[in-house]
């Protein structure tokens, strides 16, 4: 900072904030566009990681695993269950048309747990009132856009075996 | 205030670059989040287009970025 100031017709806060008026808007202007872009690229990146996970997407190998036995459930009844790892907490439905369904039960718009309405014959979310067709796993109600996924079910015998987890293609 | 003709005009250029960018960026999130839609649904195939659209969209971005820094430049020559 100069000590001595020669006396000039500008004031002394001219001097001290010389940033004039047009030229902060030009340069808010260019540090908005600056930002703006590197959104952008931002949403580009988010892109292609997204990209480069379906280039490197291997099927995973799921294992067999028993879930219950077929008298184990009356029909109507439920059953949870793990699949494939422990964590994965899946639900097994016994329909009145006496077959058998499987999901995962986290719901597919915030994850919550989802559960078997006997009543209305479908899976319902108690979170946002998300509904699911008991049919295919489908939504049907509510916020959530995918479905659910399904776990493929193999019955040998009198015994139900998980042997895999469709993501499937069902809207 | 002391903005000239040519800084009216650059100004207003910038502005309507400023829109554009807005506007494609807008065009952007949404491609992400319907990309990331589809991705975790297991359909795996609107992936790549998305990207290269994606990627599309911040080159333009980064083009009219470019064009607000040159005309930066030239109005204040002036
Ligand atoms: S978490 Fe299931 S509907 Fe929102």
């Amino acid at each position: 900072m100069k000590l001595f100031r020669r006396p000039s017709s500008d004031p002394l806060w001219r001097d001290e904030f010389s940033v004039s008026t047009a030229d902060e808007r030009y340069v808010n202007r260019r540090q908005f566009a600056k930002f703006l872009t590197l959104t952008s690229l931002a949403m580009a990146a988010g892109n292609l990681w997204i990209a480069m996970r379906g280039w490197l997407y291997r099927q995973p190998a799921y294992p067999r695993n028993l879930v219950a036995g077929v008298d184990e459930i009356p029909v109507g009844g439920v059953k949870l269950f793990a699949y494939p790892e422990a964590q994965d907490t899946c639900i097994l439905v016994r329909t009145p048309a006496n077959t058998f369904a499987a999901y995962s039960q986290k719901c597919t718009h915030l994850s919550c747990a989802v559960y078997y309405s006997k009543e209305s014959n479908r899976l319902e979310c108690p979170c946002h009132q998300g509904v699911f067709a008991i049919a295919d796993g489908a939504p049907v109600a509510g916020p959530p856009q995918r479905a659910l996924p399904r776990i493929l079910l193999e019955q040998k015998g009198s015994s139900l075996f998980a042997v895999g987890i469709d993501l499937g293609e069902r809207a | 205030m002391n903005t000239n003709a040519p800084q009216r005009r650059g100004v207003t250029a910038i502005d309507g670059a400023l829109a554009l960018i807005a506007v494609l960026l807008m065009v952007q999130i949404w491609l992400l989040s319907s990309t990331l839609e589809e991705f975790l649904a297991g359909r795996r195939d609107a992936a790549t287009p998305g990207a290269i659209i994606s990627c599309g969209i911040f080159l333009a971005c980064l083009g009219l970025y470019l064009l607000i820094e040159r005309v930066d430049a030239e109005v204040r020559k002036d």
